[in-house]
């Protein structure tokens, strides 16, 4: 099993906290995991990417070019990283805030409004999550009850109020692709 | 101990630490911040001292001091910082004190960006500062390498009484990775005699630091006995990891992240029906030249991969001694070079083209 992940979006959007959570999950899953964010001068509104390796191998390019998943969360992202995706591979669109639709007959693209399901749940930055769930439900790369509970730790008590809604974001994300 | 996904710059602090390093001094700068801000939650819980100096300058030498005083410490920079500490490596060197260093390399030349880059590789590996010295460069590819080799460095400085240098890139900085700390096989490292620690009560003779030879005689007995470790070190300290080597025609020479990189196509190679292999070399200096030489005998020809112009080639081309050609691929301005441009290389040596 290898899985090679790419998560793009703007920065706030929560895309390098959607692969951490992968990360995370997956090392709790005893896999073999890498995550590389791209760094620099980001902060919101900026440009911000992360790759994931999750793999039963132990990790060699942690650099992913070619993704067997694509996460896409604004449009800019949408338009660098849509080629990166390989043949039969799968692509997520934030179609909350791209009305662009992909032109490739290779692949699966999985169209997600997850900041509109996001602000229905009442909380628009789950909207990371919504599509978490969406991925996960797709490709099992990680089960979501092991990402939730990575995301339980990361959060701590202060914040533990907030699992229930990223709970029920991860689900719509999964209903939205069933 | 259970694994921690942690960043290589986390890993690489509680890893010091761990090894027992209380005294960091170090000034900010992208992309290994997160060294001293570890540093700073942590050494103070540790009983240790953190200091952010007004300088890289400031910093090396506060590391001079706190290294002559026996103590283990550390500090850390990317590329241009490193470059200023160059004189204080320097003095450290010809002081004979242990201390380690950690450069996650940036691109360059110049303050150039902050983007990851393997230009340090001269830098590191020939001196850096002015004089006949070396440090023992240690080049990691993974989080987890990172860290063992930042506790095996402290022993390797403390034996030798050598500056021992961390050579990552940005990449091994920002990267998260599972990490497991184990617990320390720390080596038999000899008492520090010489430290100066306090001449109070005469017992013994007065311990003095220092790296100022007037006399022409002294200097060059202190040549001397550099001289003579590193021949020592590079004969029990030299460590290479050779991978599908056994049956190579082609061999990618690469270090740190461009080796892990190059681990996978060799992997992809190979499924391709190329007979590939990798040698990385672990440690830069003492750089295994062994390993290429024995290869020399084997393969077709050598291709070695960096994210530079072209530096660890020329170590790689008097180890190969000319009986074999010995090719160069480079990534520049902070690409890393991807899985499939090594694949291409190797494909067009094995057609004959380059």
């Amino acid at each position: 099993m290898l899985h090679q992940i790419i998560s793009a979006g703007f920065g706030g959007q929560g895309v390098l906290l959607l692969g951490q959570l992968i990360a995370y999950a997956g090392l709790k899953e005893e896999k073999n995991v890498s995550w590389l964010p791209s760094y620099g001068p980001e902060m919101r509104g900026g440009t911000a990417n992360c790759c994931v390796v999750v793999s039963d191998e132990e990790v060699g390019s942690p650099v992913v070019t070619e993704a067997d998943v694509v996460v896409v969360m604004n449009r800019p992202s949408f338009e660098k990283y849509e080629n990166n995706v390989v043949p039969g591979g799968k692509l997520f669109v934030n179609s909350s805030l791209i009305d662009l639709r992909s032109n490739r007959t290779d692949i699966e693209v999985y169209y997600v409004p997850a900041n509109h399901i996001a602000d229905e749940l009442g909380n628009g930055r789950v909207a990371n999550m919504v599509m978490l769930g969406a991925v996960l439900k797709k490709t099992h790369i990680v089960s979501p009850k092991t990402a939730i509970e990575c995301l339980a730790a990361s959060f701590g008590e202060r914040k533990a109020h907030l699992i229930p809604i990223n709970e029920q974001a991860l689900e719509k994300g999964a209903e939205v692709v069933r | 101990m259970a694994k921690k996904l942690m960043k290589g710059s986390e890993a690489i602090g509680e890893a010091a630490i761990q090894a027992g390093c209380r005294y960091f001094f170090g000034y900010p700068i992208t992309p290994q911040n997160e060294i001293p801000e570890y540093m700073s939650r942590r050494l103070p819980k540790e009983g240790g001292c953190f200091l952010q100096a007004e300088s890289e300058v400031a910093a090396i030498n506060m590391v001079y001091g706190a290294a002559g005083a026996g103590a283990r410490v550390m500090t850390s920079s990317s590329s241009p910082g490193i470059s200023l500490k160059q004189e204080g490596i320097s003095y450290i060197a010809c002081a004979e004190l242990p201390c380690v260093i950690v450069n996650m390399m940036r691109v360059g030349p110049g303050l150039g960006g902050i983007l990851p880059a393997q230009g340090d590789y001269f830098q590191a590996t020939k001196g850096g500062g002015h004089g006949d010295y070396h440090l023992v460069v240690l080049a990691p590819s993974t989080v987890q390498e990172a860290a063992d080799m930042v506790m095996e460095g402290f022993d390797i400085a403390d034996t030798y009484r050598i500056p021992v240098m961390i050579l990552g890139d940005g990449m091994i900085g920002q990267i998260m990775e599972p990490v497991e700390f184990k617990v320390h096989q720390k080596r038999q490292v000899p008492e520090k005699t010489w430290a100066a620690t306090g001449w109070s009560d005469k017992s013994r003779p007065r311990a003095i630091i220092n790296s100022l030879y007037i006399e022409a005689e002294q200097m060059k007995a202190v040549s001397e006995r550099l001289l003579a470790r590193y021949a020592q070190i590079t004969e029990k300290e030299t460590k290479v990891e050779e991978f599908m080597m056994d049956d190579a025609q082609y061999c990618i020479a690469a270090y740190g992240t461009t080796a892990r990189i190059a681990k996978s196509a060799v992997v992809k190679a190979r499924q391709m029906g190329i007979k590939a292999g990798l040698i990385r070399p672990i440690t830069i200096w003492p750089f295994p030249s062994e390993a290429f030489a024995k290869a020399a005998e084997q393969v077709k020809a050598f291709l070695t991969v960096e994210m530079s112009t072209g530096q660890m080639v020329e170590d790689v081309r008097l180890a190969v001694a000319g009986k074999k050609p010995v090719y160069f691929k480079g990534t520049l301005g902070g690409f890393v070079p991807t899985t499939q441009d090594m694949v291409n290389e190797l494909v067009k040596l094995t057609e004959g083209r380059e």
